[in-house]
């Protein structure tokens, strides 16, 4: 059981940084605006590229 | 205007079948029906659209299944005060490379395929960098090259389109909220990965409790916990101590005290019993509050903020600059921040004014739909005085200003809309102080058990303490109303209505006043002829004169003797303000204004006698034919076949109905008899302060709902409990509604009201079952029936069902 030891703060690296990420997303404006990215991924193929 | 458009391009009156026009969809008036061609156009607008597209190789809009049903009417401005110093210093963002960058809200967009339009056709211009929308808020971010193209370019792109552009003022406060919105989401985040992994050792802890667990393991999870729970506090958690310590402070007694109260005494006990290595923790319980709190104070914000957004973006769609005149005449334009009262403003035809002003010189019509909601346009002479926000249509006007800026009669309007919005009563605080006083009863009652049983049987007390802890879990009662309330939302945007908060369909389940706006409300919001005395063979004779006339008068006789055959006529003379007179068959006929048509058929004395016959709400037309008047025609708007049934269905389900308008009290008075309202129930006239005074007084005991579609009724629905936009309204009413209905008629307001109650219904269900089970549930821990284990067992059961529950409510949605 002793494995416990290393295992728990291996995992609270892991939350540590998946909280590191959601900060950065969030600072870098991925979460500003959730309606529009839902409808425009639908749409994102041809011709986004500029002519 | 929409009928001038439509007649200036209807040319000849012949029935066909009804052919869809490429771009938008909609039906292509006969006249402009091109025979043999594979694509139909309903006006210009839409052709150049189409062209703009199909040049560029962009034709794969046309693909999208749900497309913009609107006719593209380009507004034709030029945009040049989109290209000046002033207009620049105030809204564009220069960058270090160069590159230039600007919000500009748009008006009509609507869906999925306008996204793909505003941010693809931009980049055809050479020198756009890129263009971003977000179809919330209708704002589109563009980057530019402003040394190679001029932003009037893109924004005459843009109108092209049917997204008229306008520069959006709120930019700085948005920076800020900005900020505050994503510092709030990253204490949820960091407050919902904590409380997920204390459950994780709490679990462990609670399995340990039942199964039997070495010492060594029970005292590591304990300190783990307690090493999660601390940055929860000190982090996210810390907003609840600065609350209550700023009310504290003041002296006020705020929803931050109960919870930093509740949140301390947690934190310290479990602490205390840590170190001690005995008694109960409660740093799960701690860490899941200070996330569902954290969740609910979101959720409510951003309601909050869709109404503040509205007030701003209402009021983008003011201009931006004006043209001002100087002593020796000479014209120079700048920001409309700048205006001052004495400055005379030149303004030419089709733009919208500035500042609230007299005219000292010109004479114009202008269009104060905006204001009024009156939809014909009011002549301008030199001493009248005209507001900013409206549109001269004619003439140019030299107009002295009187006010400007914040204390114009359009900003005072939307300022009273911003006030309405704040003042709101939030359901979210019923929540937090429910969940306050939640976590203080459960937090008592478990003392209690512990006391009881550490008497009673020593060895149990622990456990049947912690079984009470976890059975009364607040998750169900949590989710209860925002589940039902998001659940119920969604089917609504189903079935075509779009409801921006919570509170709206909880103030709707109650009945109250509900007030109507008549135009495009209950009338369809267009002339049309309701009713003929005459023979029949006069109709042709009519329609011919009438086959080429842009007046609505004229636009009417068309759809409704579409088909008829129209002979061919001869020395057609139009008189404005009078009427139409020609030649047709060797007939002399004349159509107009009784007035006119008098002086064409000066001895006839069967004219009183047939307008005596026509309602008085109505525009009465006479048709003389060789002198004598032989038919009369009466024009008004008419009621939505829907309207009356769906008055009776909102008057069955216990709403007081009542009409408020801009319009004279005698049509207002002659809709009222069509629906069956009672005299009392009807007020015309009423100016958009007016309305918003009366929406105000009717405020008591009852919910009071305001239907609308213009800008005059926007502080009148800001004002109500809930703002109700109905469909094809004026976007700055839309920006302020709580709901918008996108299908026609009032037949969605009954739909809206029903699933209202529906949804209500669910969530009192689900509220009486979650504190049904968690009564229950403490009721057999304290009694020591329950261990540990079934307690974690039962738990998400009654989360569970509150889930079912909410999921397969029929709240909106078609009628069976």
């Amino acid at each position: 059981m002793g494995v416990i030891y290393i295992v728990v703060p291996l995992a609270l690296i892991v939350v540590a940084a998946a909280v590191w990420a959601f900060v950065w997303a969030t600072n870098r404006g991925q979460f500003d605006d959730l309606d529009t990215p839902a409808v425009r991924v639908l749409t994102d193929d041809e011709g986004r590229e500029k002519p | 205007m929409a009928f001038a458009d439509r007649a200036t391009l209807t040319t000849g009156a012949v029935a066909r079948a009804a052919v869809s026009c490429t771009h938008c969809g909609l039906e292509v008036p006969s006249g402009l029906v091109d025979d043999g061609a594979t694509r139909q156009f309903c006006c210009t607008g839409c052709r150049t659209a189409y062209e703009i597209l199909h040049e560029h190789g962009l034709d794969q809009y046309y693909r999208f299944g749900e497309r913009r049903e609107e006719a593209v009417r380009p507004s034709g401005r030029t945009y040049e005060e989109f290209d000046h110093d002033a207009f620049h210093a105030l809204y564009v963002r220069r960058h270090p490379d160069g590159t230039a960058q600007v919000e500009l809200y748009l008006e009509g967009v609507h869906c999925a395929s306008c996204v793909w339009l505003v941010e693809r056709v931009p980049l055809l211009l050479p020198g756009v960098g890129g263009a971003e929308l977000d179809i919330r808020r209708s704002l589109a971010r563009v980057v530019w090259d402003p040394s190679a193209l001029p932003l009037s370019r893109v924004a005459c792109m843009l109108d092209s389109l049917g997204y008229p552009p306008h520069p959006f003022r709120g930019v700085k406060r948005d920076e800020v909220r900005r900020h505050e919105d994503r510092a709030m989401l990253v204490r949820i985040g960091v407050a919902g990965a904590i409380a997920g992994n204390i459950m994780l050792a709490a679990f462990a802890l609670y399995a340990g409790w039942m199964g039997g667990m070495e010492h060594e393991w029970q005292v590591f999870f304990r300190w783990l916990s307690l090493l999660l729970v601390t940055p929860a506090l000190l982090w996210p958690g810390r907003v609840f101590f600065a609350g209550a310590w700023a009310a504290l402070r003041t002296r006020t007694l705020h929803m931050d005290v109960p919870i930093a109260l509740g949140l301390g005494v947690g934190y310290l006990q479990g602490a205390v019993n840590t170190m001690r290595d005995a008694g109960p923790i409660y740093f799960d319980g701690l860490a899941l509050l200070i996330f569902l709190l954290l969740v609910g104070r979101y959720l409510q914000q951003r309601g909050q903020r869709a109404a503040a957004d509205g007030a701003e973006l209402l009021y983008s769609l003011t201009p931006s600059t004006a043209r001002v005149a100087d002593d020796t005449g000479a014209v120079r334009e700048i920001p409309a921040e700048a205006l001052l009262p004495g400055m005379t403003l030149d303004v030419r035809p089709g733009e919208t004014l500035a500042a609230d002003g007299v005219v000292t010189r010109g004479r114009s019509q202008i269009d104060a739909a905006l204001l009024t909601g009156e939809s014909r346009p009011a002549s301008a002479a030199e001493g009248d005085v005209v507001y900013a926000g409206t549109v001269n249509l004619s003439a140019p006007l030299r107009v002295r200003v009187e006010q400007a800026g914040e204390s114009s009669r359009v900003a005072k309007i939307l300022q009273q809309v911003e006030e309405s919005a704040r003042r709101r009563a939030p359901v979210v605080e019923t929540a937090n102080r429910m969940a306050a006083w939640f976590v203080g009863a459960v937090l008592v009652l478990a003392g209690i058990t512990f006391v009881i049983w550490e008497f009673r049987a020593p060895g149990t007390a622990v456990d049947n303490a912690i079984a009470l802890l976890i059975v009364t879990c607040p998750c169900a009662l949590a989710l209860s109303t925002p589940l039902a309330v998001s659940m119920a939302i969604g089917r609504a945007a189903r079935s075509g209505i779009f409801i921006k908060g919570g509170d709206a369909v909880e103030s709707l389940a109650r009945p109250g006043v509900v007030f109507l706006d008549k135009t495009g409300t209950i009338t369809e919001g267009r002339t049309a002829l309701v009713e003929w005395v005459g023979p029949a063979w006069v109709k042709p004779l009519v329609l011919a004169l009438e086959t080429d006339a842009t007046h609505p008068v004229a636009a009417g006789f068309r759809d409704a003797w579409a088909g008829m055959p129209a002979p061919v006529v001869d020395d057609v003379r139009h008189v404005p303000g009078g009427g139409v007179t020609g030649r047709v068959d060797g007939h002399t006929v004349s159509v107009g204004s009784p007035r006119f048509v008098r002086e064409h058929a000066p001895s006839d004395a069967s004219v009183d006698a047939l307008l005596g016959r026509l309602d008085t709400a109505r525009t009465p037309v006479l048709v003389a034919v060789d002198g004598a008047v032989v038919g009369a025609a009466a024009f008004g708007d008419p009621v939505r076949a829907d309207a009356g049934p769906a008055v009776g269905a909102l008057r069955a389900r216990g709403w007081e109905v009542r009409v408020l308008s801009g319009d004279a009290q005698a049509v207002v008075d002659a809709v009222g008899r069509a629906l069956d309202l009672p005299r009392t129930a009807c007020l015309g006239g009423a100016s958009p302060e007016e309305k918003r005074r009366v929406v105000e007084r009717a405020h008591g005991e009852r919910s009071v709902v305001m239907v609308g579609d213009g800008v005059n009724d926007a502080a009148a629905m800001a004002a109500a409990t809930v703002g109700v936009g109905v469909h094809g309204g004026a976007e700055a009413c839309l920006a302020t509604a709580d709901v918008y209905l996108t299908r026609p008629g009032l037949d969605a307001l009954v739909d809206l009201v029903r699933g209202a109650e529906r949804t209500m219904h669910v969530i009192r269900r689900n509220l009486a079952f979650s504190l049904v089970y968690n009564v229950i549930g403490a009721g057999l821990a304290m009694a020591g029936r329950i261990d540990p284990l079934v307690a974690a067992l039962l738990m998400p059961a009654s989360s569970l069902t509150v889930v079912i529950s909410s999921w397969q409510a029929r709240t909106f949605g078609r009628r069976n």
